[in-house]
């Protein structure tokens, strides 16, 4: 186990989800039509597309949520329709979903939404569980005060950071992230691209980001990858993005938005760099 | 995983391998314990050479003896990490962070008897005013704030008689077929000893009409529509769309609630005849099968048992059994607050009040009537 791990760091770019020729519809509608993506250990991959586009069918479809009509799931390396069982439990401890308007339990507080997973697949006493779920709450930015609260007294930029917290419960190789900046303030949402790539540095986490949001794209997100046309039209970094020859790609990072991020975002940059 | 503590030179030296992760660490817990309550002299050294995988929970561990240990006063010195690791731990508070205990002094006996008490009464009575608020906003009706509009949407109070009424009419219809003949089996075994096994056609026929016909079609009705009601108006509390028809200048009690409650007075009564049918029938089958009365004796008896009080009795007070249900749903929904619990609270509440007020209204009636010679 630890060595295969230790190989595997050297490796550079290893896989830890790919999707390969999957094949989505609804009864005579096809929405998503042999969609290949890979991602590496390590990136934050940012997913974009129009409107309608299946993005969220990708995503619901890679955590099982959705049934497919073809192709094939590799989740760190495991395919989960030939999984044992236990490589299944295994496999979801593995894996951390924000969902885009956070699905906490409202039934359960802050503290105890966060502490779920971690009752039902961990054996720790339950003072170690309540620092645990004290320091998760830190590192999203919450108050200590908000663990008794519940999600309905809780604020939505609260709730998104709440969410983030049970997601990381497990301390996942893998998020995923439904549009986890949308409804927050500008200020706030930079909080949040920060602190994911705080996370993925210290965590080592992989992040999959489905983001509308054109500041996280261009501050946060290593690769992106773009799905219109029922398949991903293109994946790379920002340059790739300019570079590739498509109305709507063009239109959404050379719009009149994109481009006052783009500036903000170089001029930005030296200060970034020098604290 | 392990840890390992040696001692020698000058200090200690605490040594971690393995997998420090979360499913793991619960073998370590123990020893690190240990480590943390011992005390010593010197500088100690954490070596976490030999560690392959750490996560937050392994790194607050390590994190948790450090800050013991400089408690103690004794330096401590991390060696051996890689800078993921070393990162890791750097960025965990030294300390777990607690939310600030509750300040205040702790209410008195007296306070603490005496609230929910006293919450219960302002809560009737409130209660009480939502109610009168929601009849006062049905009558008013659908009405913009201004005035324009307003009265009764009927596509809306036909979709609600379909939900509502239509659709209980076979569960209805069955119930009271079923209790029909039970009355009927019963009060035949029972009269047989005295020879009057034809009264049970009054026994039925009184008892249905006057009672048992309208009071446990109204139960039915309470358990399947008043539930239905609160569910409907309380996620939509919940979901803010009564917020937003509040904005848009409608009345929310006039658009949602006014055409259930008029759904209800009409289909309540309508119910109970059907109730009243089934029952006599199944009563008619059941004398027929166990006492040999046919159906000519059965309506010729029942002629004669049987005058327009007790059928007008029984249905006069469907519609107001009906506004009481559709009144108390609607309080109820309108009370849901945020959570799942709240909404499965709020029809609980809802099912319970409502039959609670079904039956004091008809023990009320029966009182009224016996006082009226009705």
């Amino acid at each position: 186990m630890a060595g295969t791990q230790k190989d595997a760091a050297q490796k550079e770019r290893q896989v830890v989800l790919s999707v390969h020729d999957l094949t989505v519809g609804f009864g005579s509608t096809i929405v998503l039509d042999n969609l290949n993506l890979d991602i590496y250990r390590g990136e934050i991959l940012g997913f974009v597309g129009a409107s309608g586009t299946g993005k969220s069918v990708l995503m619901r479809t890679v955590l099982r949520l959705l049934p497919r009509r073809g192709g094939s799931i590799k989740i760190l390396g495991t395919d989960y329709d030939e999984a044992t069982d236990e490589q299944r439990v295994a496999l979801d401890t593995r894996l951390g979903v924000l969902f885009q308007h956070g699905a906490l339990f409202s039934s359960l507080t802050v503290k105890e939404n966060i502490q779920l997973p971690m009752r039902e697949y961990l054996d720790l006493p339950q003072s170690l569980m309540d620092e645990l779920a004290f320091l998760k709450i830190e590192m999203v930015g919450l108050a200590p005060e908000a663990a008794d609260k519940y999600p309905s007294e809780l604020s939505g930029g609260m709730i998104k950071r709440a969410a983030l917290a049970r997601a990381l419960a497990l301390d996942p190789d893998l998020v995923f992230l439904d549009e986890p900046t949308s409804g927050l303030d500008p200020i706030g949402a930079a909080e949040f691209d920060m602190l994911i790539a705080r996370l993925r540095d210290t965590l080592g986490l992989t992040v999959y980001m489905v983001t509308h949001d054109l500041d996280s794209l261009f501050s946060v997100c290593d690769r992106i990858a773009v799905l219109g046309q029922k398949r991903v039209l293109v994946e790379g970094t920002l340059e790739d993005m300019f570079a590739f020859d498509d109305p709507w790609v063009q239109s959404y990072f050379r719009g009149k938005r994109a481009r006052s991020v783009v500036t903000t975002e170089q001029d930005a940059t030296p200060t970034a760099q020098s604290d | 995983m392990a840890a390992e503590q040696t001692s020698g030179g000058d200090g200690e030296r605490f040594v971690a391998r393995g997998d420090w992760r979360n499913h793991s660490i619960t073998s370590v817990l123990p020893t690190l314990e240990g480590l943390e309550t011992s005390t010593g002299r010197g500088r100690i050294e954490i070596d976490l050479s030999g560690v392959d995988a750490m996560d937050t929970a392994g790194a607050w561990l390590i994190r948790r003896l450090i800050t013991a240990k400089q408690t103690q006063g004794r330096d401590v010195a991390l060696v051996g990490a890689t800078s993921n690791i070393d990162e890791l731990i750097a960025v965990l508070p030294e300390r777990a962070p607690a939310p600030a205990a509750p300040t205040g002094p702790r209410p008195s006996l007296f306070e603490r008897t005496f609230t929910p008490v006293g919450r219960i009464v302002t809560d009737v009575a409130g209660d009480l005013v939502a109610a009168m608020h929601i009849l006062g906003s049905a009558v008013r009706g659908a009405q913009m704030k201004f005035g324009k509009g307003g009265g009764i949407s009927p596509a809306s109070v036909v979709n609600q008689i379909d939900h509502m009424g239509v659709r209980a009419v076979p569960i209805i219809a069955l119930m009271s077929f079923l209790i029909g003949a039970i009355i009927a089996q019963q009060g035949a075994f029972q009269l047989r000893y005295f020879g009057a096994e034809i009264f049970v056609v009054d026994l039925v026929g009184i008892l249905q009409l006057r009672e048992v016909g309208v009071l446990l079609t109204a139960i039915m009705i309470a358990g399947r529509s008043g539930s239905a009601i609160t569910a409907e108006i309380g996620s939509m509390k919940m979901r803010e769309e009564i917020d937003a028809l509040t904005v848009i200048g409608l009345n929310p009690v006039g658009v949602l609630i006014f055409p259930r409650l008029v759904a209800l007075t009409i289909i309540l009564p309508l119910l109970t005849i059907i109730a009243n049918f089934a029952a006599l029938y199944g009563a008619a089958v059941v004398t027929w099968t166990y006492s040999g009365i046919t159906f000519e004796t059965f309506l010729a008896r029942l002629h004669q048992a049987v005058d327009h009080t007790s059928v007008a009795s029984g249905m006069i007070k469907a519609p107001f059994m009906a506004l009481a249900i559709g009144i108390v749903a609607a309080v109820e929904g309108m009370k849901v607050g945020g959570s799942a619990e709240s909404l499965g609270k709020h029809v609980t509440a809802s099912v319970v009040k409502s039959i609670f007020a079904v039956i004091v209204m008809d023990s009320f009636f029966a009182i009224f009537y016996s006082a009226i010679d009705f």
